[in-house]
């Protein structure tokens, strides 16, 4: 994994973001580089999700600045970030209950389909032959996540760790060139935590899709890797690899310490 | 067959036909409950705009005309609607929005009539008032068209939503906001896609109903017979719409015609609201609605 070498696919320059009075984020700066996986951690209300929402347009900074492949995009609303290719989950899963799996993925291609009303309508071949070029490309990612016996199912009813599994599978589905992961093991015990971690290593070693992930779970977060951004009361205390952050005494006082592990 | 059962095969046919219109006017109000949780108390003046302008063209220039230029009305009020109510209130609870329906509603009538006046009109398509007997049995081709047209409309409906990658992403829309945004769908472009479709229900519900009860004020009060439909049916299913609007149809019908002598006639124009009352008793989300779960 190139570790800090060649041009940044993002760039977040000096990030602040306040709630009236509470400073979610004070004056944040990360570069993440295309092919690693780049985790943000921190206690809770350290502002991970904040900044998660910045890169993803659900909020924008004031002041700060936010680039990607280059270009500048602080302001872009969310729906024009993810034409720019960057995909994401949420804390708490949001799915499209009422649809099934199948449908929830092939959303997910939504800003890669062509052809709109008319041509699905009129040029029945064109639009036809479209739609099963993207259902090849969705039935890919099921097979990947293991999700095939659930592709009809409406993605309300089923289970709390495999509506996460979907969720992954419909930001994979959009073939990211960013793929944002806000707590995606949250809530799972182990097995399914180890699941999600495959597919996590995986999409990045076998798709190439480069990462940005919050987690809790510090075991996790130190074995797949390749940089961690620490976050306390809104600023960055520490950022490096694995083991630089494991050894790193204003991060053991401020996360580590407070949970006596390791 | 005995005569009692002809009788009532007969009100359940014609009920059925009249039913497949009530779905249709249901359908306006699922479509945009959908795509934006709002209830949309303008739908009911929708379809009187429609039916009005359509009866004030039909009389000068061909039916055909008269509804492309009905069309192209009913396309930029939705865009209207979008820009000017919409828009600055994204984001506001479901009441705010409902409310600021209930303004497009009056601004809606009061539109209609400023421009083509109060006066009460008929609504002629070209089609002389038949009927046929099929079996012993008595049907009106009024019926029969609407109901074919009706039908024909609530198709195409679920082929765009069901096979459409426009008609996905509206789905998508009313599941989640968020969600929705974060795959790229815009939020306000999917939300006057939605009320242009319900602008296009409302053109073809007010010329079915205006052609056979007249175009007036009171054709917006079409709307409360919608409410039967979509407590039974469920306020956010489609297939409910269509199914609750044929069982009001039917139910209103045959307990006019068998029920109705015994205790004086008349009870067709309430009968529906008491069908309602007992499916909310027993299912508040109605037959086919989304039971919501909530944590307490």
């Amino acid at each position: 994994m190139p570790d800090g070498v060649g041009r940044p696919l993002l760039k977040v320059n000096n990030v602040y973001v306040s709630f009236g009075a509470l400073q979610a984020l004070l004056g944040v700066s990360l570069e993440i580089y295309p092919g690693e996986i780049f985790a943000i951690i921190g206690p809770n209300g350290a502002g991970k999700t904040t900044l998660i929402n910045v890169i993803s347009g659900v909020y924008h900074p004031s002041p700060g600045e936010v680039f990607f492949e280059g270009k500048e995009r602080t302001f872009m609303p969310p729906h024009h970030v993810a034409a720019l290719g960057i995909a994401r989950t949420f804390q708490n899963v949001a799915l499209f209950k009422g649809m099934t799996t199948l449908d929830n993925l092939m959303v997910g291609r939504h800003l890669q389909m062509r052809s709109g009303l008319f041509a699905s309508g009129v040029y029945w071949g064109w639009g036809q032959k479209e739609e099963i070029a993207h259902r090849k490309v969705v039935e890919d990612v099921i097979d990947f996540l293991e999700i095939e016996a659930i592709r009809k199912a409406p993605a309300g009813m089923l289970p709390y760790g495999l509506q996460k599994r979907v969720e992954l599978g419909r930001a994979l589905a959009a073939e990211p060139k960013l793929l944002l992961l806000d707590e995606p093991m949250a809530g799972m015990n182990l097995e399914e935590k180890e699941d999600i971690a495959r597919f996590i290593l995986d999409a990045n070693e076998e798709r190439g899709t480069t990462i940005c992930l919050i987690e809790h779970d510090m075991g996790v977060v130190m074995d797949i890797s390749d940089r961690i951004l620490v976050l306390d009361y809104g600023r960055k205390i520490a950022e490096g690899a694995p083991e630089e952050i494991r050894s790193n005494p204003e991060v053991i006082k401020a996360y580590l310490g407070a949970h006596g592990k390791k | 067959m005995s005569e009692t059962l002809l009788f009532a095969l007969e009100l359940t046919i014609s009920g059925l036909l009249v039913g497949l219109m009530y779905s249709l006017v249901a359908l306006g109000f699922v479509l945009i409950y959908k795509a934006s949780g709002v209830f949309n108390f303008a739908q009911g003046d929708m379809t009187f705009l429609a039916a009005l302008a359509l009866a004030s063209f039909v009389v000068k220039i061909p039916l055909w005309i008269s509804l492309i230029v009905v069309l192209a009305i009913m396309l930029i009020l939705a865009m209207a609607v979008e820009r000017i109510v919409l828009k600055p209130l994204v984001a506001r609870p479901p009441l705010v929005l409902f409310m600021a329906t209930i303004g497009v509603a009056f601004f809606l009538q009061g539109l209609a009539q400023g421009i083509w006046g109060t006066q009460p009109r008929g609504l002629e398509l070209g089609l002389a008032d038949q009927t046929y007997d099929v079996a012993g049995m008595f049907i009106s081709n009024m019926d029969i068209l609407g109901a074919v047209v009706a039908g024909i409309l609530l198709i195409a409906l679920v082929w765009f939503f069901q096979k459409t990658k426009t008609g996905r992403a509206l789905r998508a829309v009313s599941d989640d906001h968020e969600a929705a945004l974060a795959v790229g769908i815009p939020l306000r472009k999917a939300w006057g896609i939605t009320w242009a479709i319900a602008g296009i229900v409302a053109i073809v519900a007010g010329a079915l109903w205006g052609s056979r009860v007249g175009v007036q004020a009171s054709l917006a009060l079409l709307a409360l017979k919608a409410l039967p439909v979509l407590i039974i049916g469920g306020i956010d299913s489609i297939p409910g719409a269509i199914l609750g609007g044929l069982i009001i149809g039917a139910a209103e019908n045959l307990a006019e015609g068998l029920i109705g002598p015994a205790v004086g006639g008349g009870i067709k124009n309430f009968f529906p609201y008491l069908l309602a009352l007992i499916v909310l008793a027993v299912r508040p989300y109605g037959l086919f609605g989304r039971e919501i779960i909530e944590r307490v």
